[in-house]
């Protein structure tokens, strides 16, 4: 009964297109800035996102944790008021402004009403163009980054994540914690922040999407006035990673009961024209959006974790396929046992035609779905132009899902899942697993 | 600060979620099953709810996290269903589903095309009365809620203190024991219990359906009818009637050391009022309490006092959440600075809030605050979501939806006088838990 519903409901697949809705238009400002944006008129408000290339990686040598302290500086105080003020008149806007920093990028994430919007663009402004950088707010966001720092040495996800990026990417930027450390922090001075500031903050390297109520006039307007008096130009972009990583198990003796694990090797460039297969193959593997072979061979069927998964993660600067898990003390080197199986199991057998048809279909009908609101549907267009995306790319994307075939995952698996390349790293006191080196 | 707040405070909630928003369409089946249609047509998306009047409060005794166990075996056969072929099924239509527990409610929940809501109902009406147990099926799921618990609790300081604090908190209530489960009792869980606690709580007369997004209330009503519509109420569920606290006299302190704690720090609950139907006044003032000691990380008294003025703080804050079927906590926090003793912190924080409540609110703080939760009226337009989610844990908490609908209302009305009385109130050390977090080996005694 229910599997003839399925059926049907199966064939009306392609008849719902929500990417219709999402009409990009590309916007030139006056003063020459690109951006996105999806005009969407029923609710008074926009959302904007901005993200800098480059971020935490700009970190000079020997001022590790720098970009992160100065992105949680931003807003402690701009123009001619401190932090308390600037506080006070965002939250009496009804604004949110949200400054994150990763490996890759400065994100600035801004929402506010059409009622207030001049005002609540100028208080934007004077924190992206005039940041104050006061001694005292240096002092307070130092205490609250050196405090997480605390943390994180005892966490155990902290630690083999640290310790797996100190393997793969060594002297990069990636191969450390954008935080920086106990002591490279506590050593930074607010001429560090200030240079910090003006080799992210930078025009040649913006990229914008705007979602909501406003038109693409308005919008030039409103990026000339927020982002026209940036520099031109920033720090050089970093350079790719030059991977260093082996295969093997690396055990870090940690007291707690449960072990955590992260794994992973080099995986295939967002733009290597086997990419999409490869995308598949790893829904099929490890993915989040389905029972994938790990989850259902990892927890359905041996209660070894509450979670497992695999990742492409495309870094700026390097490419990988990652994964983690976690398993109680006496059952992790079980659950290593079983990755390892799966990991050779695709790289020679491939996948099945059941596999391969319901992956596509779950990930042709999912990606519409990522489209709810203004926010998201502003920072899925900055993720696509930080690719160098076109935006015909949304109405594309479904297709080339579609055309991976059998035989082109088993290609691609053979070269892109290697047994003998797998780094495991291990935090915890795990039974019965050896250090591989 | 959010993160530093997210390490020490796993799922705490900070402010009370998105306020009324877009019209809400209810009605109730013949079998008692109560319907919820929110309209946003936007994106041809929905999102089906069910939620269930039953959570890790109504557990029996000795049997902790059978609530949440059960809910996990939710995914396994049904006389309908194989194991697995629910969640196989939305995935296969490009849709993502899953499920949580709390201690007053059981909630599952897809997400999909529009055009998918009948499957989804189909689906989801095949497990309100027909799930099919088998031996098999528990063991590994019950291997993987261990390790689940492993995850969430065993490998994290502040999730083990904080199971500590609620039991000493409640002294009778079972809000003192954990949504999970003690390790010990949810080890021994077995199938009969999954059996006879979904015997006796599962049923459409203990269900309400919240359904979300690109739909009208019609096409709703007549899917619901067909699929939820004849399904026999549950002649065993009953009006839920849980202990009550006693009178709490004695201030209780607890000191809690392990090597995994990077960062000291101090907390307190205090024992609180909830929103209760009809209601809402001191709840709301609580509310508001919590947002002018606490809600910004800038200008909020306890930043400004204890950050600012006189910096033994790299944070401190205060939490608040009145969504609650019974009597439930107001909290206070604090992170101090290094050098700064936990009794240094302790005596500051308190310092402080009594200085507060000498001082009075600042008139601008408040209608700032307020300001603020009139925008978030537009702003959860956009995430329709988030207030169907509301809407269904008011509806499991004993509210009803006037009472989501009037509580932007009674926020509006609370004054100054209003929040400092019910701070008076709701301060009393008496029915208060004072936790000191720190690493093993630390010195310092608690007094």
């Amino acid at each position: 009964m229910i599997r003839a519903v399925f059926a049907a409901a199966f064939s009306m697949l392609v008849a719902s297109p929500l990417w219709a809705a999402v009409d990009i238009q590309e916007v030139t400002s006056p003063g020459g800035i690109e951006a996105w944006l999806v005009e969407e008129n029923s609710i008074p408000f926009v959302a904007l996102e901005i993200r800098f290339l480059g971020g935490a990686s700009l970190d000079p040598d020997g001022k590790r944790g720098v970009t992160n302290l100065m992105t949680g500086l931003i807003e402690e105080g701009a123009g001619d008021i401190d932090a308390r003020a600037f506080a006070a008149a965002r939250d009496g806007l009804a604004a949110s402004f949200d400054f994150d920093v990763y490996d890759d990028a400065l994100s600035v994430s801004a929402r506010f009403l059409n009622e207030n919007r001049d005002e609540a663009i100028a208080l934007l402004r004077e924190a992206l163009v005039n940041p104050r950088f006061d001694q005292d707010a240096v002092e307070r966001v130092r205490g609250q980054v050196l405090s997480g720092i605390r943390n994180d040495v005892t966490d155990p996800n902290e630690i083999a994540s640290r310790a797996f990026d100190a393997m793969a990417y060594g002297n990069h930027p990636y191969g450390s914690s954008k935080d920086g450390t106990l002591e490279s922090v506590t050593a930074l001075t607010r001429d560090d922040v200030v240079a910090a500031n003006k080799a992210v903050l930078a025009r040649d390297r913006v990229f914008v999407g705007a979602t909501g109520d406003i038109s693409a006039e308005e919008l030039g307007q409103l990026l000339d006035t927020l982002l026209g008096d940036l520099p031109e130009t920033g720090a050089p972009l970093p350079s790719r990673v030059d991977l260093q990583l082996t295969g093997g198990i690396t055990l870090i003796p940690f007291d707690t009961p449960q072990s955590v694990a992260m794994f992973g090797h080099s995986g295939i460039a967002r733009d290597d024209p086997d990419f999409f297969v490869a995308f598949v193959a790893n829904e099929i593997f490890g993915g989040s959006g389905r029972q994938s072979r790990l989850s259902d061979e990892v927890r359905e069927k041996r209660g070894l974790t509450y979670g497992v998964g695999s990742y492409l993660v495309n870094y700026e600067n390097a490419d990988m396929l990652l994964g983690q898990v976690a398993s109680a003390n006496d059952r992790m080197a079980e659950a290593i046992d079983v990755i390892k199986d799966e990991w050779a199991k695709i790289a020679t057998e491939g996948v099945t035609a059941k596999e391969l048809d319901e992956a596509k279909t779950y990930l042709t009908g999912a990606y519409p779905l990522r489209f709810d609101g203004n926010g998201p549907i502003a920072r899925i267009m900055v993720g696509m132009q930080t690719l160098g995306l076109t935006p015909d790319y949304i109405t594309s994307r479904n297709e080339r899902v579609n055309a991976v075939t059998l035989e082109d995952i088993r290609r691609v698996a053979k070269l892109w899942y290697r047994p003998e390349d797998l780094r495991f790293v291990v935090v915890g006191q795990p039974e019965g697993l050896e250090a591989i080196d | 600060m959010r993160r530093i707040l997210a390490a020490l405070l796993p799922g705490l909630m900070i402010f009370a979620g998105p306020l009324r928003a877009a019209e809400v369409v209810t009605f109730t089946l013949d079998n008692g099953m109560e319907v919820l249609v929110l309209e946003d047509h936007r994106a041809p998306v929905v999102v089906q709810t069910v939620w269930y009047r039953v959570g890790a409060a109504d557990e029996p005794e000795g049997k902790s996290g059978i609530a949440h166990y059960l809910e996990h075996l939710m995914f396994k056969a049904t006389d309908e269903l194989e194991s697995g072929e629910f969640s196989n099924t939305v995935a296969r239509n490009g849709g993502s589903d899953n499920a949580f527990t709390s201690y007053d409610y059981t909630a599952y929940f897809q997400r999909i095309a529009s055009d998918r809501l009948e499957l989804m109902m189909q689906m989801e009406a095949s497990r309100v009365d027909g799930l099919q147990l088998v031996e098999a099926d528990i063991a590994s799921e019950r291997d993987v809620v261990i390790e689940e618990r492993n995850q969430r609790t065993e490998n994290d300081a502040g999730a083990l203190f904080a199971e500590q604090r609620s039991a000493a908190q409640y002294l009778n209530h079972p809000y003192g024991i954990p949504i999970i489960g003690w390790k010990h009792e949810a080890e021994a869980l077995a199938l009969d219990d999954a059996v006879s606690f979904y015997k006796q709580h599962y049923g459409p007369n203990n269900a309400i359906l919240i359904v979300a997004g690109d739909v009208v209330p019609d096409e709703v009503r007549a899917l619901a009818e067909k699929y939820y519509g004849v399904i026999p109420p549950n002649p065993n569920i009953k009006t839920r009637n849980r202990v009550a606290e006693p009178p709490q006299l004695a201030e209780r302190r607890l000191k809690y050391e392990d090597a995994r704690v990077g960062q000291p720090y101090v907390i307190r609950t205090y024992l609180a009022p909830e929103r209760d139907p009809g209601a809402q006044q001191e709840a709301a003032a609580l509310t508001l309490l919590a947002e002018v000691l606490g809600g910004s990380g800038t200008t909020s008294v306890l930043a400004e006092k204890l950050q600012f003025d006189d910096a033994k703080a790299i944070y401190a804050s205060a939490f608040y959440s009145g969504m609650s079927l019974d009597v439930t906590t107001f909290g206070l926090v604090m992170i101090p600075v290094e050098g700064v003793t936990l009794a240094e912190a302790e005596s500051a924080l308190d310092n402080s809030v009594a200085e507060f409540i000498e001082e009075g609110v600042d008139s601008e703080d408040l209608d700032r605050i307020k300001l603020q939760l009139r925008a978030s009226e537009i702003y959860a337009l956009d995430n329709i979501n988030s207030l169907a989610r509301t809407y269904g844990a008011a509806l499991t908490s004993g509210l009803t939806v006037q009472d989501v609908d009037d509580w932007l209302g009674i926020l509006e009305a609370v004054t100054e006088e209003d929040i400092i009385a019910a701070a008076k109130r709701v301060f009393d050390k008496r029915r208060s838990v004072t936790g000191w977090v720190m690493p093993e080996g630390t010195e310092e005694v608690m007094q």
